[in-house]
């Protein structure tokens, strides 16, 4: 029925406008309606040593709505840090998320913010996720002092202490036992939260990960390690990198599912049944199968490895902007208008976080030396528990 | 401003130079003139042990220079307790851990078996197995694990059984560690205590006979000491516990079973400074760990022959204590560095290096520096002798630094 007036709107004379928007009132849901709606998953889950969760997804219209203009900002932000990046704004290393979104939004729609997230270093969009601001984005990757880290850690470093979000890692599967820590942490305390811990395909094959897989199922931790399947190492596929890609199962004695990581309610239903395993058997691995359509960073093409048909086929089939698009479209919750609207007002919204980030100033020099050590050394001699001072050394 | 170094008669001005002439028991090294002025854990001053103020015109700063106990008593009746190295470890951890319930440890053997070299025995029984946690041997995880546990706000103690192992975890030290705090804009904080023996020991072997330290100090953003006595020991594990940012302690696998009285009262030391073990006009020994005994088996040589060494146990490797080191410097114009780290690269190669930039004109020769050789740490007993600093090396060092 949407599409039916679409198509007659745009092939509609003046005669037929007033007709289509007297039918737009009379809309079935609204955007902001938290009524319950039940949409199935495109792909069902494959499960490895535990019961799938079912593919029929409890959501509501303002969640979908939510959802689309989350991912649109957050393929904005990426797009928009990959010109600022050849612009020389940004230098250094830059991972983009674009592509990946519904991985970050999906599993936010899960948890709280009381539970704990850590991955590597494609991390602008799970900062968002978490609650960061675009200023404190563009801010931290061009330096400036009013960035997520003040200009200190970059790209690969945000971190958000306030909603657990612990980072933002630049070695490849260094993460996944600080991972594990954070929810030895959280079983310690006896909170019932837990940690996802989220690594590539090219990290599941660390040694450090089996290791900690170890530790997390001997001690019941309530880990999930996630694992964001985009299928290049870099530039080596899953195939050329592991013996056995399939991922999920690569925990053997943890169970796995793996889940459509484009499709963002597939992410939803399977990180909420994620909590709700690891709170009460362990750990469990998560296999998002998704994909990124910019290089592994911005000083790789990501042409060379695959082929421009494979990337724009993804994107035609798979984008999971357009599948929440069409969602809303067919459920009749939102129109073209509207979404279009929200991806100007998004762009603006960018546009405005950039130009406000370009004004803040770097960082002094002074600050060089500051959280180098809490509470400043290597100029006074302090006491024990740092409350006094007892010599300043020459 | 030379002085005569030779033929000075061994009743110099300083009378705390006669006391070594006692030599004390050999078992029990309690050489110990350390840092008196202490902090309870309630903030308030205490003194711990009798000043005996023989020379009031020594002008001491109320944080680092010491003045000579009364140790001329017999020990029956000093205040405190005898204990061993590693149960001084032990004590210190378990007051911590009672102190405060994130304080927790985690390491290989350390709960049942109650750790390799017994500072964690009992702990399990008494705190849990959640607490005095048994890990597999997977270095590099458990480490990543205690630092991601910090980030929250547990305070875990890593455990290496060999000091060696940690080369394993490098990466989460160096990375995670040292720089999280850094390049979260001061976010997160990391206050784990990473401790373990390390040294060259008796015929170990190459490999579990290495000397982390050297390794690990360019790592902005942490802290390293290392302790030599049961004192400084259990004072050292409190302040390391206590601090906010990760403390590296190296303990020496040859020193555990050292005996001395410490304190009944609760005591911490402070991370940054050093300890003046003997204070002396002619020479600056700096030294630390191990090597602090050879130093002070050498001192009763030197002093026999007329020499007034002032030994310093640095025990702050990162940062160096510079204010007790330029004092001692500027008092006696020669510096000898004794260590156990090799010579390239090591502590003493840092030391010598600040020492020169900061206290240049000061000094009336060269620093010279004794460290281990640069080899592989040979399992032949005569040929370990030889790669580590003998006390009659230090000795002709001194001599040849006095002339």
């Amino acid at each position: 029925m949407a599409l039916s007036r679409i198509a007659s709107s745009t092939h509609a004379s003046n005669l037929l406008k007033p007709l289509s928007a007297a039918l737009s009132i009379r809309r079935v849901i609204s955007s902001d309606s938290t009524d319950p709606l039940t949409i199935e998953t495109s792909l069902p889950f494959i499960s490895h040593k535990c019961d799938a969760p079912p593919r029929a997804v409890d959501t509501s219209a303002s969640e979908l709505f939510s959802f689309f203009r989350d991912m649109a900002t957050m393929r904005r932000m990426e797009i928009a840090a990959d010109s600022l990046y050849k612009a020389k704004l940004i230098r250094g290393f830059c991972h983009l998320y674009d592509g990946q979104e519904a991985v970050a939004i999906g599993m936010e729609a899960a948890i709280t913010k009381k539970d704990a997230i850590i991955t590597a270093y494609r991390d602008h969009c799970i900062f968002i996720g978490r609650g960061g601001t675009l200023l404190e984005v563009f801010g931290e990757l061009m330096g400036r002092i009013c960035g997520g880290s003040k200009g200190k850690g970059g790209s690969m470093h945000f971190y958000r202490k306030q909603t657990n979000f612990f980072g933002g890692h630049g070695i490849v599967g260094a993460q996944i036992p600080l991972g594990c820590g954070l929810a030895f942490a959280q079983r310690y305390s006896k909170e019932e939260n837990v940690t996802f811990t989220l690594y590539g395909d090219g990290a599941a094959n660390q040694g450090q990960l089996f290791e900690a897989l170890n530790m997390a199922a001997l001690w019941d931790l309530p880990a999930i390690l996630v694992c964001e399947n985009n299928h290049y190492g870099m530039g080596t596929a899953e195939w050329r990198a592991a013996k056995n890609p399939a991922y999920y199962k690569r925990g053997d004695y943890v169970p796995g599912l793996k889940v459509d990581g484009m499709d963002v309610l597939a992410v939803k239903q399977a990180c909420k049944f994620a909590k709700e395993h690891a709170l009460k058997n362990g750990p469990l691995i998560l296999e998002m199968d998704t994909y990124r359509y910019h290089g592994h960073s911005m000083s790789d093409p990501g042409s060379t490895y695959r082929t421009r048909d494979e990337i724009s086929g993804v994107r035609q089939e798979r984008d999971p902007i357009e599948r929440v698009r069409k969602l809303l479209l067919a459920h009749d919750i939102a129109s073209e208008k509207e979404l279009k609207d929200i991806e100007k007002q998004v762009r603006k919204d960018v546009d405005d976080a950039i130009a406000k980030a370009k004004e803040c100033p770097m960082p002094d020099p002074s600050e060089l030396f500051t959280n180098v050590y809490v509470k400043g050394l290597g100029v006074e001699s302090f006491g024990a528990d740092r409350k006094e001072v007892r010599a300043t050394l020459p | 401003m030379a002085t005569l170094f030779q033929g000075l008669p061994s009743s110099t001005a300083f009378s705390s130079s006669n006391k070594f002439n006692h030599v004390p028991a050999p078992t029990s090294f309690s050489e110990r003139k350390s840092s008196i002025v202490t902090v309870r854990s309630d903030a308030r001053w205490s003194p711990v042990l009798n000043y005996a103020t023989h020379k009031p015109q020594r002008l001491i700063t109320n944080a680092v220079a010491t003045k000579a106990d009364s140790s001329l008593a017999s020990t029956s009746s000093k205040p405190g307790h005898e204990l061993l190295l590693f149960e001084a470890l032990r004590e210190g951890l378990e007051e911590e851990m009672e102190r405060d319930p994130c304080v927790c440890v985690m390491g290989e053997d350390v709960g049942h078996y109650g750790g390799s070299y017994k500072v964690t025995k009992g702990l399990a029984t008494k705190f849990g197995d959640l607490r005095v946690l048994d890990t597999p041997i997977a270095e590099n995880s458990f480490t990543g694990m205690g630092i991601g546990a910090a980030m929250t706000g547990l305070r875990p103690i890593i455990e290496g059984m060999n000091m060696g192992f940690l080369l394993l975890a490098f990466n989460q030290i160096s990375n995670n560690c040292g720089m999280l705090h850094y390049t979260s804009g001061g976010q997160f904080k990391i206050p784990v205590v990473i401790r373990g023996p390390g040294g060259v020991g008796r015929q170990l072997g190459a490999e579990h006979s290495q000397r982390l330290e050297s390794y690990f100090q360019s790592i902005p953003g942490i802290q390293m000491v290392a302790c030599s006595t049961p004192y400084n020991a259990k004072g050292l594990m409190k302040a390391a516990i206590r601090s906010e940012n990760p403390v590296i302690l190296f303990e020496h696998v040859l020193l555990y079973n050292l005996k001395d009285r410490i304190p009944d009262e609760e005591y911490v030391l402070s991370l940054e400074e050093a300890e003046m073990v003997r204070p002396g006009e002619h020479v600056t020994i700096l030294t630390y760990s191990r090597m602090r005994y050879h130093v002070m088996q050498a001192a009763k040589t030197l002093v026999n022959k007329g020499y007034d060494p002032e030994v310093i146990d640095i025990r702050s490797l990162k940062p160096f204590d510079l204010h007790t080191i330029g004092k001692s410097v500027k008092k006696t114009h020669r510096v000898l560095i004794v260590e156990e780290c090799m010579r390239t690269g090591g502590i003493g190669a840092s030391l010598t290096a600040a020492i020169t930039e900061n206290f240049n004109d000061d000094l009336d020769a060269p620093i010279v520096c004794l460290s281990s050789q640069d080899v592989p740490t040979p399992y032949a007993g005569t040929l370990e002798e030889w790669t580590v600093v003998q006390p009659a090396q230090i000795v002709t060092a001194v001599e040849q630094l006095c002339q």
